[in-house]
């Protein structure tokens, strides 16, 4: 008889899902993420069985059921440590990390800040929908100020918060941004989460069609976008605009970044920066963008500057230095022992 | 005038002084000298909970009391027959303690004013009829260790550091133990600083000498206390916290699993982490987290990994850790969770143990969340536990919970090496790539141990999701329904209660098995109850010991044991905790012994209870 091996199939967007029914809610932005995963998993030659994904609590965490991976949905706030674990149990592993504003920043903001700061080899989610979905509609901390939610009839009072600025102070040295309906762009931002050495974070402007419809829109409809996202590439200008005329200048005088048009007031090319995803104050700059309502939202690559190994490399490292060197029984057997006969 | 030898059964000393005095050291140093020559002990290190009190102050009181003897020694002595109090702090707080007609050592250069006022004495207490009651020894130590270290050159206060191996020296004379071990530990420790080395050792000739040649009051002797009779073997001591290290280490080996710790500093678990961030030889992964949330996760997320997840901690920790351990409980993965406990509510008392985490083991977490608890009784028995709680772990896929405590934890005993290559392995198989036209299921149970199917990722054809939502009977999947809900939950409780089918039955470890009263205890109470029912038996009262390890489930003829017996006396480290689930389970009238002070039992305590209990 001839054994036969079978020849290697690319995987397709078929083998990476899962025979679970979908359960967001129709019309919901978490739809676009999921295919657009299943779509390029395939693409970076990721296989099934070194492929795992771990969630938190929240409708987004809900992703792992429906990939044809390994998935571990954990509990509230705490997929940061969990995928830890994994990465130090295996760090072969390719390890993706789902989570939402509410689970990633919020409960589990503690473990979302360690993970970043010790760069552990995995690639963080962030489904961004600015409100609480799957306990029906509670302000977030990345809501705007005067949400009108159950627990907040009056409005919301606090400060939101800024995820790429929260992960660039907790060392993250990837950071990322897109937009759940892009799906040409999305891709390339997870091809490069994916092929990046160390914790990725990525900030997916998410539409919670329920509790939050169009909280992007002022940033993402067709209509704006162009107005409205700063679309970055390493090593090109930072032009954006419908007509591409206008652009991002650093002003020495306020210290701070500033939209510009090219051809008016003297502003050549020249004057417009050019983005160096390796710089952390510029990317520290970048992620602030688009607070005021003249400036466009950062999208793509923010931020990425490798180190040299990553945590659960190092931690295996330490670990096979020593390795055999010592037996359990030369250790307990060592030290001051007498003999009783 | 050379002093007479007398020999003793077993002795109890206890050194006392400041934190800043070296007390650990010292009486960990008279252990390892003592351990040397075959004697039985156990140790009681017993400091405060700062790290550094305001010196010569009662709170910063640090002491170490080892109980030794050529018997069997089960606890660390009720009353001190030697005290060794390095200054009026230390003599106020142990004084109390010290048996009646014992011997005192002190200091008393350390007895300024300053000091006196201090531990709030108006006069000092040396030379008045308050130290009628006791045989005292006082020098100036002080100022004998200066004189001993001089030529060595330290600083006035550097030379005085070496008080305590002066000390040291005296007891050691006093005790005819060897001083060669000591001298070796010094040169070793100080190898960097040699005249640190030089004084240290030169002090402890000097207090050796002293006793040697000093005309000491006449009435006190040298005493000898010879090798305790135990089972042949080789020896050495070990405290709670490294037996436990060694054994999470040898159940790794045994599963053939690599061990990932998940652990965050606390007190007084803190040594289990260290000791096993120590031995990277064996493999292990040890990952200080973030906080006691993220250790439990991390450890859980290893296990889903294919490693078997450990976490440590102490009872405030443990609380923390709670709906993590739920999740593991949920998704069926192995872990073991350690509990070094000590007092409590909240922060409690961080460096005094306590029993009163066994509610919190047992019945903690939301939802009927049932999983295996044990118990070690002594530090050498951590090694057991520790390897029994991998096993049931991996075998029945469940996290279990061991329990030991903050005296255990740091008490030392001699223990007899084990034969590692006598243990018998519990190998662990991963569920394989299915066959052609078959699937994995990862809630696919083993008929037996009804423990579900472990796939790791890195296999093909074994993907799998799993997570805390209720996952369908057949499939693994989630499910809503009504009835499996039901059907899970019931489960998932026969699981665990079928493990008391593969558990040693109950033994009684004195007495007959049954008789008027049986005393019944778990965890660091063994020594103070065996010694109590043994006095007891030896006055003529029918009174059995039994000390459970498997605390849930319960052996399977526990109940049935217990009612074999009169009355059921049960003495715990907290408020009655055992008693009620005794009470619970078996519907039987358990009487309690509470004591949360922070301290082990007495026997006579124990005792007079016993007494109390036989002739109501
Ligand atoms: S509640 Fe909002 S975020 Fe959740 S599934 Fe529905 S639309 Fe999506």
């Amino acid at each position: 008889m001839n054994e036969m091996t079978a020849p290697v199939q690319k995987l397709t967007i078929k083998d990476f899902t899962s025979d679970q029914e979908v359960r967001w809610c129709p019309g919901c932005g978490d739809y676009a993420i999921l295919k657009c995963m299943q779509r390029t998993l395939p693409e970076l030659g990721a296989t099934r069985e070194n492929t795992v994904f771990v969630s938190g609590i929240g409708c987004s965490s809900r992703f792992p059921y429906y990939m044809d991976t390994y998935g571990f949905h954990t509990i509230h706030g705490r997929a940061p440590a969990v995928a830890t674990g994994v990465k130090l149990a295996n760090p072969e592993l390719d390890v993706w990390m789902i989570t939402g504003d509410g689970d990633g920043l919020s409960i589990g903001g503690n473990h979302m800040m360690h993970v970043l700061r010790r760069d552990v080899d995995i690639n963080i989610l962030l489904f961004n929908n600015k409100i609480y979905g799957l306990t029906k509609g509670q302000y977030s901390p990345t809501s705007d100020p005067g949400t009108r939610a159950p627990s907040t009839p009056q409005g919301s009072i606090d400060s939101p918060m800024n995820p790429i600025s929260f992960a660039l102070g907790s060392g993250a040295r990837f950071a990322a941004r897109t937009v759940d309906t892009a799906l040409k762009h999305m891709p390339g931002v997870f091809t490069r989460a994916h092929g990046f050495k160390g914790a990725s974070f990525v900030e997916i402007l998410q539409n919670c069609i329920v509790y939050n419809d169009a909280t992007w829109a002022d940033v993402t409809n067709k209509a704006v976008a162009k107005d409205k996202q700063l679309l970055l590439e390493h090593g090109e200008k930072m032009i954006f605009g419908a007509d591409a005329n206008k652009g991002i200048r650093f002003n020495a005088k306020t210290f701070a970044l500033e939209v510009v048009t090219v051809g008016e007031d003297g502003i050549t090319e020249d004057d417009i920066l050019t983005h160096d995803e390796t710089n952390l104050t510029l990317a520290r700059m970048l992620a602030e963008l688009g607070a005021e309502p003249s400036e466009p939202m950062a999208m793509g690559v923010l931020y990425a500057d490798p180190a040299e190994t990553t945590y659960a490399e190092a931690v295996h490292a330490q670990v096979n230095e020593f390795k055999g060197k010592r037996t359990l029984k030369d250790m307990i057997y060592s030290g001051q022992t007498w003999e009783v006969s | 005038m050379a002093s007479e030898i007398q020999e003793l059964e077993s002795a109890v000393v206890r050194f006392a002084g400041d934190s800043g005095d070296g007390m650990q050291l010292t009486g960990s140093q008279f252990t390892s000298s003592t351990a040397l020559e075959g004697s039985d002990l156990a140790t009681f290190p017993d400091f405060p909970a700062e790290i550094r009190a305001p010196v010569g102050t009662t709170f910063g009181v640090s002491a170490f009391q080892i109980n030794f003897g050529a018997r069997a020694i089960k606890t660390v002595g009720d009353q001190p027959d030697v005290l060794v109090a390095m200054n009026p702090a230390a003599l106020k707080t142990n004084l109390g303690n010290l048996r009646s007609g014992g011997l005192l050592v002190v200091d008393t250069g350390a007895f300024t004013k300053r000091n006196l006022q201090k531990a709030g004495y108006e006069e000092s207490p040396l030379g008045t009829p308050m130290m009628d009651d006791y045989q005292v020894i006082d020098l100036d130590i002080s100022k004998q260790t200066l004189e001993a270290v001089k030529e060595h050159g330290l600083g006035n206060k550097e030379a005085l550091r070496c008080k305590n191996m002066w000390t040291l020296g005296m007891v050691l004379w006093m005790f005819s133990r060897k001083r060669e071990p000591i001298v070796d530990w010094l040169n070793k420790k100080f190898a960097k600083l040699p005249d640190i080395a030089a004084s240290n050792v030169a002090a402890l000739n000097a207090g050796h000498a002293f006793g040697e040649t000093a005309e000491l009051n006449v009435s006190i002797k040298r005493y000898q206390i010879g090798a305790n009779k135990t089972e042949p073997g080789l020896y050495r001591t070990v405290t709670g916290s490294q037996a436990l290290s060694w054994g999470i280490a040898a159940g790794g080996e045994l599963a053939g699993l690599n061990i990932v710790l998940g652990s965050y500093p606390i007190t007084p678990a803190s040594p289990i982490l260290h000791t096993l961030s120590g031995m990277k030889e064996m493999g292990i992964v040890t990952f200080q987290a973030e906080d006691e949330i993220a250790a439990i996760c991390a450890a859980i997320g290893a296990s889903f990994a294919g490693s078997l997840g450990v976490t440590s901690s102490s009872g405030p920790g443990i609380a923390l850790k709670m709906e993590a351990m739920g999740l593991a409980i949920s998704t069926e993965l192995p872990l073991v969770v350690i509990n070094s406990q000590r007092g409590g509510p909240s922060t409690g008392l961080p460096t005094k143990t306590e029993q009163s985490d066994l509610y919190q083991a047992i019945y903690g977490r939301n939802g009927d969340a049932p999983l295996p608890v044990i118990a070690t009784r002594s530090p050498g028995d951590c090694f057991e536990v520790a390897i029994e709680a991998c096993r049931l772990a991996v075998k029945y896929m469940t996290p279990v919970m061991l329990l030991t405590d903050g005296f255990i934890a740091n008490a030392a005993e001699p223990w007899m090496l084990p034969d590692l290559d006598a243990l018998k392995p519990f190998k662990v198989e991963f569920a394989e790539t299915p066959g052609e036209g078959e699937t994995y299921n990862p809630f696919k149970r083993d008929e037996k141990t009804l423990a579900r199917n472990w796939g790791i990722p890195g296999v093909p054809g074994t993907e799998h999701r799993i997570g805390g939502i209720e996952k369908s009977y057949d499939t693994g999947h989630i499910s809503y329904d009504a009835d499996n809900h039901q059907k899970m939950t019931d489960t998932r409780f026969a699981k665990i209660d079928g493990i008391a089918n593969d558990i040693p039955l109950q033994e009684v470890e004195q007495g007959e098995e049954n008789g008027t009263l049986v005393v019944v205890g778990w965890g660091s109470t063994f020594g103070p109850i065996s010694e109590a029912v043994k006095a007891a038996r030896a006055g003529g009262l029918s009174v059995s010991h039994i000390h459970i390890k498997y605390l849930n489930p319960f052996p399977r003829n526990l109940g049935d044991l217990l009612k074999g017996y009169d009355k059921v006396l049960v003495p715990e480290m907290n408020a009655g905790q055992l008693k009620t689930v005794l009470r619970d389970k078996f519907l039987i009238d358990a009487k309690p012994l509470n004591q949360v002070s922070g301290l082990p039992f007495k026997i006579v305590d124990i005792l007079s209870a016993i007494r109390a209990e036989v002739s109501a």
